[in-house]
């Protein structure tokens, strides 16, 4: 989350306070995102030395009023137009678990996924039920949403892996094949995200 | 006592070599005002499990009570009663017959129970209108949407007495929004003194339930904990 960016947008209202900025950005985002006031200082210092956001008033601190610049509406636009980083793939401590159960002796990979699965739906359940109780709260309901299919991704991956391990083991009985090398394990690590 | 009780439950399809082990020994109690989802892989005994809770089919050991009573003990005609009268299901295809409108889909249950056709008529429209169906009470199947054909489905399988809901992925075909809609009414359904088993694959729909049992090769294997708290995901630091 671009605490940066979220302040340039709420900023796009009218001017602002800082304790304003902070109550307002918990708010929008359903409170599931807490700032504290140290953090949201040190972002509009920062928006401001870059000629991101103008102020009035003397001292940096509760009494000074920010208000977003031309340059900041359009770092804002190109912002919102530009996707995220998804070209490499986070260094994920889930998949590495279950490629780790894959070679630990008296490990059975398919308990270890079932486990994590369990506990990815709990998960789950807990954000359901924030999301039944607050039916109005749109910003709420679209967080609760982004979390709910990044968790789904993550339960189906799992599933895909079982899928994938038990026919393996399934061939395997049919024909004595031979144990994965370390060179069939992923080698991509340059790509990885650190 | 548990509005649904499956005692040690096994069943067995094929013989001889083509058996098929498709439930083994389950144990599964639902209490009133529960809703319970089943998850697991195709072949996993998902349908059979639910199938057989709503006495569709005889288990070939084991037995199940519904609210008290012990459906072993019963003739196959007081079994199809009480499924007529205390158990609703929604399918994933809706099951709706195409040539009855929304409100008399919704009544046949009632009437085929013995209720009187005005008295059928009006709990249908009832049914129909607290699922926001109320404008659509005399149209045919094929003049509905998807997600309104399911929408009937449940008020079918909810209108009555009913004290036990099946649903077999009841939001299979629709987009998400729409089954979100869906689950979000078979979840209010069950309150009280009915339950519920959903049957899916899907985990978004399984986290509307209380409890989420999982099923391998015809064994519950696992079962989530108690729901906590919202607390536990807006502590300070935010996400889990």
């Amino acid at each position: 989350m671009s605490v940066r960016h979220a302040m340039l947008a709420l900023l796009t209202e009218g001017p602002k306070y800082g304790l304003q900025l902070r109550q307002d950005f918990e708010a929008r985002t359903g409170d599931v995102w807490p700032l504290n006031v140290g953090q949201v200082y040190t972002t509009l210092q920062r928006l401001e030395r870059d000629g991101l956001v103008g102020s009035d008033g003397g001292d940096d601190g509760p009494q000074k009023r920010y208000a977003i610049t031309g340059d900041g509406t359009d770092e804002l636009t190109r912002w919102l137009r530009t996707p995220p980083d998804l070209s490499s793939p986070p260094r994920d401590e889930l998949v590495i678990k279950v490629l780790v159960a894959l070679r630990v002796a008296g490990i059975d990979e398919h308990e270890v996924i079932q486990v994590h699965r369990r506990y990815l739906i709990e998960v789950m359940q807990q954000w359901t039920k924030l999301k039944d109780g607050a039916d109005d709260d749109i910003g709420f309901a679209l967080v609760v949403d982004a979390e709910l299919f990044r968790l789904d991704s993550v339960v189906r991956w799992l599933d895909s892996a079982e899928g994938r391990l038990r026919r393996r083991s399934t061939d395997a009985d049919a024909e004595q094949r031979p144990e994965p090398t370390a060179a069939r394990l992923p080698t991509r690590r340059a790509g990885i995200r650190r | 006592m548990s509005l649904l009780e499956l005692r040690q439950v096994t069943k067995r399809y094929g013989r001889g070599a083509d058996e098929v082990h498709a439930l083994r020994s389950v144990d599964l109690s639902v209490e009133a005002g529960e809703l319970v989802a089943v998850m697991g892989p195709s072949g996993s005994g998902k349908s059979t499990l639910l199938t057989i809770a709503g006495s569709l089919e005889v288990p070939d050991e084991g037995g199940v009570v519904l609210d008290g009573t012990d459906l072993a003990g019963l003739s196959r005609n007081e079994r199809a009663r009480i499924r007529r009268r205390s158990i609703g299901y929604v399918f994933q295809d809706y099951n709706l017959l195409a040539g009855l409108t929304a409100a008399e889909n919704v009544s046949m249950p009632l009437e085929l129970d013995g209720v009187a056709g005005r008295a059928a008529r009006q709990a249908a429209v009832e049914a129909l209108t607290s699922l926001g169906l109320q404008d659509k009470a005399g149209r045919f199947p094929d003049e509905l949407s998807g997600g309104e054909r399911q929408r009937v489905a449940i008020a079918r399988a909810v209108v009555g007495d009913r004290r036990l809901l099946l649903a077999d992925e009841p939001s299979g075909a629709l987009d998400s929004a729409n089954g979100e809609a869906v689950i979000r009414l078979i979840r209010n359904a069950c309150r009280g003194d009915v339950a519920g088993i959903v049957v899916t694959h899907d985990a978004q729909l399984a986290a509307w339930a209380d409890r989420i049992v999982f099923l391998r090769d015809g064994r519950l294997v696992d079962s989530t904990a108690p729901v906590a708290g919202p607390d536990s995901l807006l502590a300070p630091g935010g996400r889990p």
